[in-house]
């Protein structure tokens, strides 16, 4: 890391730091009672109390997996459907009224129908985190393989390329850029539906966790469960992130 | 491979638009032999591009037949390579991988691959630009990406080459220069050119004929086709300072309804 990324990372370290600050501030003026917002101190002693118990582990191993799970399906459906819908104009005429309404619906509306129709194991949760996974990154890639520079495409004809060669050598490298962020926003959508998912129906998960420390009172659990969600997520796309770095450093 | 000739018969082209159709071209006839240099002049508008397109084959004629080398052209014309306008680099490649891009495909190992890198080299040295190689499109300045552009088409090794305005978005200076290049590696591979300019002076200096191309007046709405031949004097490369093509110049220019004060009438 050098000294300009280091000194940025900490720039954006500074407002987390003072959000902590004025939370330990205003608990311990008793502005809010212990029950309503405990102080950080005792979020900490939850993680160790949850630590001890070996319970946090299997929470965030579950959630972890069912957004990686679900994420995995619903990209790789949102790649195929997109670039079909982007590449083929017939597909477009066809598919994309389609996709745009089952879009409209909010994500909470799938819940009881997935749970009538697969049960209340694994895979309606998984099921949920792909639907919320699949849209970003049907509709970018779809749009980024619609709109490719017409005059790089005729490059690609003049040059003899056509059918799977123009896709490989000009489409599908011009709509990286937008590919990459397509995945990005599928991948936070997925931890969106996940919580949806687990706030329902689950008996573990970072939802379930949510829910159940709402119903024995339990605020240091609840605001732990909220930051462990932030943390998670902003670790997985910072993956994202690097990857596509990486990419752009050695295509540009 | 070394250079074709082209023959256009009776090439016309019509658009539809919106259930409108448009002639654009009509009755067509020019024949280049091979090695020739033909400027292809007109005012904006009038098609001269469109013609570059059918005989590359990015574009299909409405009537009559390009041929290459006698052979009809059907679809993207593997013989022909095209420089646009503009340099249509591909920017997620270096220079060396967009000259790359127009070789001749054919599958790529071991000893292909290792003549195909030394081709590569050879064409950006050609066009001056070895030591970019490895830069990115975005890197290099307006006239460096024609250059590759350029490198791009010979590396396809065309047997003709199809050029579109391809020095029209540069400075004046950078345009000079890229003329006296184009003229070298023409004399050097004995290419047949089709160029497209609306600058006369362009068209005197490099081509061995000037096709002016206008509204003709047997043609349908305004389609336009070959108003004059003009057969340039003296062999390349040209003194751009000759009085003999400034007087060709004059007569260039009033046929394409740019009068100078100097004209003809003052010497009888």
């Amino acid at each position: 890391m050098t000294l300009v990324q280091a000194r940025r990372a900490g720039a954006g370290l500074v407002l987390p730091v003072l959000l902590l600050a004025g939370w330990q501030w205003i608990a311990a003026a008793g502005v809010f009672s212990a029950a309503q917002l405990p102080p950080p101190g005792e979020v900490l002693d939850a993680l160790g109390e949850l630590l001890r118990r070996g319970e946090l582990w299997h929470h965030l191993a579950i959630s972890t997996q069912r957004v990686l799970i679900g994420f995995a399906a619903g990209s790789a459906l949102g790649l195929t459907l997109g670039g079909l819908v982007g590449l083929s104009r017939w597909a477009s005429t066809v598919l994309s009224p389609t996709v745009q309404a089952i879009r409209a619906v909010p994500s909470l509306a799938w819940v009881p129908l997935l749970l009538l129709w697969l049960g209340i194991g694994e895979t309606p949760k998984i099921v949920l985190v792909a639907i919320g996974a699949f849209f970003p990154v049907y509709t970018t890639v779809s749009a980024a393989l619609a709109h490719t520079d017409p005059h790089l495409v005729e490059v690609g004809r003049a040059y003899g390329r056509s059918g799977v060669s123009l896709l490989a050598s000009i489409l599908f490298p011009a709509a990286t850029p937008a590919i990459l962020s397509g995945l990005r926003l599928g991948l936070a959508q997925g931890w969106l539906f996940l919580v949806a998912a687990e706030l329902i129906a689950s008996s573990m998960g970072l939802g379930f966790l949510l829910i159940d420390s709402q119903n024995t009172g339990r605020t240091d659990v609840m605001l732990l469960a909220i930051i462990l969600l932030a943390l998670l997520g902003k670790l997985t796309d910072t993956v994202l992130g690097l990857a596509e770095r990486r990419l752009a450093a050695t295509s540009r | 491979m070394s250079a074709v000739s082209l023959v256009l018969d009776g090439v016309g082209k019509v658009f539809s638009a919106g259930g409108r159709q448009r002639a654009v071209l009509s009755e067509v006839r020019l024949s280049v032999a091979a090695g020739e240099v033909v400027a292809l002049l007109g005012p904006s508008g009038c098609g001269k591009s469109t013609l570059l397109r059918l005989v590359g084959g990015l574009e299909a004629a409405s009537s009559g037949s390009v041929r290459v080398d006698g052979r009809e052209v059907r679809g993207i014309e593997p013989r022909c390579a095209v420089v646009f306008q503009e340099p249509r680099l591909l920017p997620w490649r270096t220079l060396e991988r967009n000259v790359a891009y127009g070789l001749p495909r054919r599958r790529r190992r071991g000893a292909v691959e290792k003549q195909a890198r030394a081709e590569v080299r050879h064409w950006l040295s050609v066009v001056g630009l070895a030591e970019f190689a490895r830069h990115r499109p975005r890197q290099v300045s307006g006239g460096m990406a024609q250059r590759a552009a350029l490198a791009r088409a010979l590396a396809r090794r065309p047997g003709v080459l199809l050029l579109d305005e391809p020095f029209a978005a540069l400075d004046a200076l950078t345009r000079l220069r890229m003329q006296d290049l184009l003229a070298e590696v023409q004399r050097a591979e004995g290419t047949t050119v089709l160029l497209v300019t609306h600058d006369v002076d362009e068209a005197l200096h490099l081509a061995d004929r000037v096709v002016l191309l206008g509204a003709g007046e047997s043609a349908p709405d305004g389609a336009a086709t070959v108003r004059s031949i003009v057969e340039v004097p003296g062999t390349r490369p040209r003194d751009r300072g000759d009085a003999e093509l400034a007087a060709l110049r004059v007569r260039l220019l009033a046929e394409l309804g740019v009068h100078t004060p100097a004209a003809a009438p003052a010497h009888p």
